[in-house]
C-alpha cells in the first residue's frame, strides 16, 4: 500500500477494553507520500490533536489530502512519516485489524453488505469481536432505535429495498455497534438530497450529544463543516494544514488568505450559522387575546419602549399575527380577525441564520419564538442578532 | 436396420429403462468430477491472479488454448499416457472447465462493489475473513452463472468420451445407435442429454436461488 509498511509488534497487547466516552486522536508530524521519495506530498507534516468527544471536521478543496490523513487513522492508508496515536497509543503498533475493529467508519457510499439482512449489518463488528449472541441481539436493538429505526421492522430487511437515508442511518449504527471510541466519517451525508442531509445530519449531532465519540469527519462542503465541527481542519493542495481552530475562530479570523477565501466571503453570515435562538436573551411578547379592551392594548404596548407590535394569540398561546398602533385606535374590544397574519415562528434550535432570514421575508422584522407545542416563549429582533454578531466579534 | 422395421421402436426405451437409468448415472458421475475438480483448480486460479493480476493473460491463454483443442484429439493425444482411462476423459474434461471458471470467478470477485470492500476492511475483517463472509457470498450468483454454463458445456462433452469406453448417455448414442443401425437408442441418447442438462441447470439455479435470498430481495 504504502512506501513505508510497519510490521506491528507481535508481542503488542489488544487492548479490546472498549471506553463509553471519546479518545485524544493525536497527529504528530504525519506526511504520506504515494509513490518513491520525491514524489509530492499528499499530506505534509501535518500535526494536529483532537480532544476526546469533540467532532473534528477535515474540510479542504479536492487534492488535499483530508480522505488521506482520516485513513490513516485506521491505517487503510499508512503513514510515510510520523505518528498517529489514539490515546497515546501508537496505531503502527496494534496489529490493524484489532485497530479497525475499535473505529467505527461510515463512508460516502455507506458500503453496507448486500447479502446480510440490516441486523447482520449492524452485527459485523461485534461477530468479529466473538460477543455472545444475545448480547448482540440486545446491542443490534439498541443500536437501531438510537438512529431511529424499528428494529422489528428493519432487522430481518436486505439494505437493496432500503433509501438512502435509511442505509445511512444503518450505515452509523454498523459504525457505532462495538461502542468505538473513534469514528470516521468521509463525506457520510454527501449522496443523499440537501434536505434529507439537513435531517441526518441534525440527528447525528443530537447522537452525538449522546454518545460523546471522537468524530474525524471529512467534507468538501464549508457549511456542513461549520455545522458540525466543534473544530475545523482547513486542508490545502499537498495536505498542509491552513487553519485548525473553532469554527468560530476560523470565520471570525482566519488565518491566511487561502482560508478566506475557502470559508467565502460570507463569512460573517455564515458565523450566523453558529448561534441559535436560544443563545440570545429574548424580549417578552405583548401577547393580546381577542376580547380585551384596546385602551388597556395601548397603555401595556407603551410600557414597552422596543416595541410597536403586540402579538394576537390564541387560547393555547399560539401566535396569530401582529397588532400595530393603527389596528389599537379608538375604543371596544380586540376582534378575533384584528391581527395581519404573517408573524414568522422559530424555534429555540434555529439558527441565527436561518431566523434571520425568516424574519428579513416578513413586513414585521421581528421573529416570534416558539416552543414544540407552537406555545410563544418570547421575540427576537434583527437588532438582537446583529448585537449577537458584534459581541462576539470581540476578542 | 433390416426392411420393414420400423424407424423408431418405442418400446425399446420401455425395456430398457435400466440402461437409460445406469447410462445416465454414468454420465452425471464423469460431469460431476470434472466440474468439481474444474471448479477447484480455477478456484485457487482466480485467487492466485487477484493476488497477482499479471498472471490473468498468460493462464486465460493457456486455459484457452487447451479449450481450443478438439475433444477427440485431446484424447488421442493422452490415450498413450493414460490409456483408455477415466482419468484420460477428466484431465480432457478438467481442462474445458477452466476457460470459463477462472474467467468467470476473477470477473464475479472484481463485481464485488469496491465501497464494500473498503468498508469490510476498515471494519477490521481479515483478508480471509473477508474473502469468505463477504467477497464470496456477494459474488455467488455469478460464480453459479458460470458453473452452470461449464455443467452444460460438460454435460455434452461427456457424450464423447465414450469412444474412450467412459460409457454415458454417449454410449446409446454411438455404442448402439451408430454402430448397430438403430436411430431410437440415438435419438434416446440425444433426447437424455438435453434434458439432462436442462435439468441440471433449473437445478443449479434453484441452489442459487436458496443460497442468495438477497438477491432475490434486489430483483423483487
Amino acid at each position: 500500500m504504502g512506501a513505508v509498511t510497519r510490521q506491528p509488534d507481535a508481542g503488542a497487547p489488544a487492548v479490546l477494553d472498549l471506553p463509553r466516552a471519546g479518545a485524544v486522536v493525536a497527529l504528530e508530524h504525519v506526511t504520506k507520500r504515494y509513490g518513491p521519495q520525491g514524489s509530492p506530498d499528499a499530506v505534509s507534516d501535518l500535526s494536529l490533536t483532537v480532544p476526546a468527544g469533540e467532532i473534528c471536521v477535515l474540510v479542504g478543496p479536492s487534492g488535499c489530502g483530508k480522505t488521506t490523513t482520516m485513513k490513516m487513522v485506521n491505517r487503510l492508508v499508512e503513514p510515510t512519516a510520523g505518528r498517529i496515536t489514539i490515546d497515546g497509543e501508537d496505531v503502527m503498533r496494534l496489529p490493524a485489524v484489532e485497530l479497525r475493529r475499535r473505529i467505527g467508519y461510515v463512508i460516502q457510499q455507506v458500503g453496507l453488505f448486500p447479502h446480510l439482512t440490516v441486523a447482520e449489518n449492524v452485527a459485523v463488528v461485534p461477530r468479529l469481536l466473538r460477543w455472545p449472541g444475545d448480547r448482540i441481539r440486545d446491542r443490534v436493538a439498541e443500536l437501531l432505535a438510537l438512529v431511529g429505526l424499528d428494529a422489528a421492522t428493519y432487522g430481518s430487511r436486505y439494505p437493496s429495498g432500503l433509501s438512502g437515508g435509511e442505509r445511512q442511518r444503518i450505515g452509523v449504527a454498523r459504525a457505532l455497534a462495538a461502542d468505538p471510541p473513534v469514528m470516521l466519517m468521509d463525506e457520510p451525508f454527501g449522496a443523499v438530497d440537501p434536505i434529507r442531509r439537513e435531517r441526518l445530519q441534525n440527528e447525528f449531532l443530537r447522537l452525538q450529544d449522546r454518545v460523546g465519540k471522537t468524530v474525524i469527519f471529512v467534507t468538501h462542503d464549508v457549511d456542513e463543516a461549520i455545522k458540525m465541527a466543534d473544530r475545523i481542519a482547513i486542508l490545502q493542495r499537498g495536505g498542509i494544514l491552513a487553519q485548525y481552530d473553532t469554527p468560530d475562530a476560523i470565520l471570525a479570523d482566519p488565518a491566511s488568505e487561502f482560508v478566506e477565501r475557502f470559508v467565502g466571503a460570507d463569512r460573517g453570515l455564515k458565523r450566523l450559522s453558529l448561534s441559535r435562538v436560544r443563545d440570545l436573551e429574548l424580549l417578552d411578547a405583548v401577547t393580546v387575546r381577542a376580547g380585551e379592551e384596546r385602551a388597556h392594548v395601548r397603555r401595556r404596548l407603551a410600557q414597552v419602549d422596543e416595541l410597536d407590535y403586540a402579538l394576537l394569540v390564541d387560547d393555547a398561546n399560539r401566535p396569530l399575527g401582529w397588532i400595530d398602533a393603527h389596528d389599537l385606535a379608538g375604543d371596544g374590544p380586540v376582534a378575533e380577525d384584528a391581527a395581519t397574519p404573517g408573524a414568522p415562528t422559530v424555534q429555540p434550535e434555529t439558527t441565527l441564520r436561518d431566523a434571520l432570514s425568516a424574519m428579513l421575508g416578513s413586513s414585521v422584522q421581528l421573529g416570534v419564538v416558539v416552543d414544540d407545542r407552537e406555545s410563544v416563549l418570547g421575540l427576537v429582533s434583527v437588532d438582537a442578532i446583529s448585537e449577537a454578531l458584534r459581541e462576539a466579534r470581540r476578542p | 436396420m433390416t426392411p420393414g422395421q420400423p424407424f423408431l421402436r418405442p418400446e425399446w426405451i420401455v425395456d430398457n429403462l435400466d440402461v437409460l437409468a445406469r447410462r445416465t448415472g454414468e454420465h452425471l458421475l464423469v460431469t460431476f468430477i470434472a466440474v468439481a475438480i474444474g471448479f477447484v483448480i480455477s478456484f485457487g486460479l482466480a485467487l492466485f491472479i487477484r493476488r497477482y493480476p499479471r498472471w490473468y493473460g498468460p493462464i486465460l491463454g493457456l486455459a484457452g488454448t487447451l479449450y481450443a483443442i478438439p475433444s477427440l484429439a485431446l484424447f488421442a493425444l493422452l490415450i498413450p499416457i493414460t490409456g483408455l482411462s477415466l482419468i484420460t476423459a477428466e484431465i480432457a474434461l478438467v481442462s474445458y472447465t477452466l476457460v470459463i471458471l477462472v474467467r468467470n470467478i476473477v470477473t464475479a470477485l472484481e463485481g464485488v462493489p469496491p465501497d464494500v470492500i473498503e468498508a469490510a476492511t476498515a471494519m477490521g475483517y481479515t483478508r480471509g475473513q473477508r474473502l469468505w463472509r463477504v467477497e464470496l457470498p456477494i459474488a455467488l450468483p455469478i460464480i453459479v452463472a458460470g458453473l452452470r454454463i461449464a455443467t452444460v458445456t460438460t454435460i455434452g462433452l461427456v457424450t464423447i468420451a465414450t469412444l474412450i469406453g467412459m460409457g454415458g448417455l454417449g454410449y446409446l448414442i454411438v455404442n448402439i445407435g451408430i454402430s448397430r443401425f438403430f436411430p431410437t437408442a440415438t435419438l434416446t441418447g440425444v433426447v437424455a442429454v438435453v434434458s439432462l442438462s436442462v435439468i441440471v441447470d433449473l437445478a443449479l439455479l434453484w441452489v442459487q436461488g436458496r443460497l442468495t435470498p438477497w438477491a432475490r430481495a434486489r430483483a423483487a
